[in-house]
C-alpha cells in the first residue's frame, strides 16, 4: 500500500494502522498532531483508523520558531 | 517587577512581559539557558512536519519547563488563511492549549502580514475557541479590525522581522495603545534593550521577539538585558515621565545661594 507521509511516497503495509505507524516512527503521542487528507485525525482514533491507499498523511510537531 | 502589575492574556496571567521565541539557538541547551535569563513565561514554537527519516532526536518541548511556561504556537510561514488555519488546528491537536501566534505573511522579502488574510483566519479560528493574537502591521485601522474580530491581543510589528531595527513608527503604535481595549504586544523587529524599553515605555503591554536574543553574539547575556529593558521600561511607564520642555529648569533651589 503506497501512502504519502510528510510529502515523501512511502510503502507500508496492509492493515498497518495510524497508532502503528507512530510507533514504528518512534514518536511519542504527546507531541505530534496527525492529519490524514487534510483532516484531523483525533489521538483516540489513531489505533482505530487503518491506512488505505493513497492517504495522505501528515505528522507534525513542534520545533524552535519565533 | 511589582507582584500587582500582571500581564493578562486571554484567560491567564503573567508576571512577565517579554514573550521570547524558541528559534534560531545553536542546541535546546542554549534555548533553555536563554528563556531561563529572559525570565519567559510565554514561549513561541513553530508547528513543522516530522523528520520521518530520523525521527529519534529529542524534543523541543522537552527541554521546556512547561510547568512554568506556556506554549505559544505560531503559524509563521503560512501565506493564506486556510494555512495558517490548518496549522493552528494541528498545533491545538498536539495539546498545548488554545493559544495561537497568528501570522499569515504576505510578502516574502518584508514578511509583512497580509492583514485582510489575517482577518479571515482569526474569525474562523475565534469562532472555533482559539485564542488568537495576530501579528499585524502597526496600523490602527488593522489594528481595531482585530480587535472587533475577538482577538485576545493584537501584536504590531515595530520593523520587519529578524531586521532588528527598533521602533519604526513609535506615533501609530500610540494611536493603537491610545484606542486599543485589548493587549498590545509589539512582535517583530526590536533590536536591543532599549527598544525593548522604549515599547514598553510607550505602554505597550508586552514584547515578543526572537532574533534580536538568538542572533546576538552572547544570546544568554542579550536575554538578561531584555528582560531588564522590559522592566525598565514598564516601571517607568507606570512611574509617569516628565513633560519634554525646550529650556532648562534647575534642579538645585536658587534660595540660599551665596552673594
Amino acid at each position: 500500500m503506497r501512502v504519502t507521509l510528510n510529502g515523501e511516497s512511502r510503502d507500508l503495509r496492509d492493515g498497518l494502522t495510524v497508532a502503528d505507524l507512530v510507533s514504528d516512527l518512534g514518536l511519542r503521542l504527546r507531541r505530534i498532531a496527525v492529519e490524514i487528507n487534510l483532516d484531523i485525525l483525533p489521538r483516540d482514533d489513531y489505533s482505530h483508523r487503518t491506512l488505505r491507499e493513497g492517504d495522505v498523511v501528515e505528522i507534525v510537531h513542534f520545533i524552535g520558531g519565533g | 517587577m511589582n507582584d500587582d502589575d500582571l500581564f493578562h492574556l486571554g484567560d491567564k496571567t503573567y508576571r512577565s512581559r517579554l514573550i521570547v521565541g524558541t528559534g534560531k539557538y545553536r542546541d535546546f541547551a542554549e534555548t533553555r539557558a536563554a528563556l531561563d535569563a529572559a525570565g519567559a513565561e510565554i514561549v513561541t514554537v513553530a508547528v513543522r512536519r516530522v523528520n520521518i527519516t530520523d525521527s529519534g532526536k529529542d524534543n523541543l518541548l522537552d527541554h521546556l519547563d512547561l510547568s512554568r511556561i506556556t506554549i505559544l504556537p505560531n503559524t509563521a510561514g503560512c501565506h493564506t488563511a486556510s494555512e495558517a488555519i490548518r496549522t493552528a488546528r494541528l498545533a491545538r491537536e498536539a495539546g498545548v492549549g488554545s493559544l495561537v501566534k497568528l501570522e499569515v505573511i504576505g510578502d516574502e522579502k518584508t514578511l509583512f502580514p497580509d492583514v485582510p488574510a489575517t482577518i479571515e483566519a482569526a474569525q474562523v479560528l475565534i469562532k472555533e475557541g482559539f485564542t488568537v493574537l495576530p501579528y499585524i502591521t502597526d496600523d490602527p485601522i488593522a489594528a481595531k479590525r482585530l480587535e472587533d474580530a475577538g482577538c485576545a491581543a493584537v501584536m504590531p510589528l515595530a520593523a520587519p522581522i529578524g531586521s532588528g531595527l527598533g521602533i519604526r513608527n513609535p506615533y501609530n503604535l500610540m494611536i493603537i495603545l491610545e484606542h486599543s481595549r485589548v493587549p498590545v504586544i509589539v512582535d517583530a523587529g526590536v533590536g536591543t534593550a532599549s527598544d525593548v524599553a522604549q515599547a514598553m515605555e510607550l505602554g505597550c503591554d508586552a514584547v515578543l521577539l526572537n532574533t534580536a536574543i538568538a542572533g546576538a553574539r552572547e544570546p544568554i547575556l542579550m536575554a538578561e538585558a531584555m528582560r531588564l529593558g522590559v522592566e525598565a521600561g514598564r516601571k517607568a511607564f507606570l512611574a509617569g515621565r516628565i513633560a519634554r520642555k525646550l529650556y532648562a529648569t534647575a534642579s538645585s533651589p536658587i534660595d540660599g545661594m551665596i552673594r
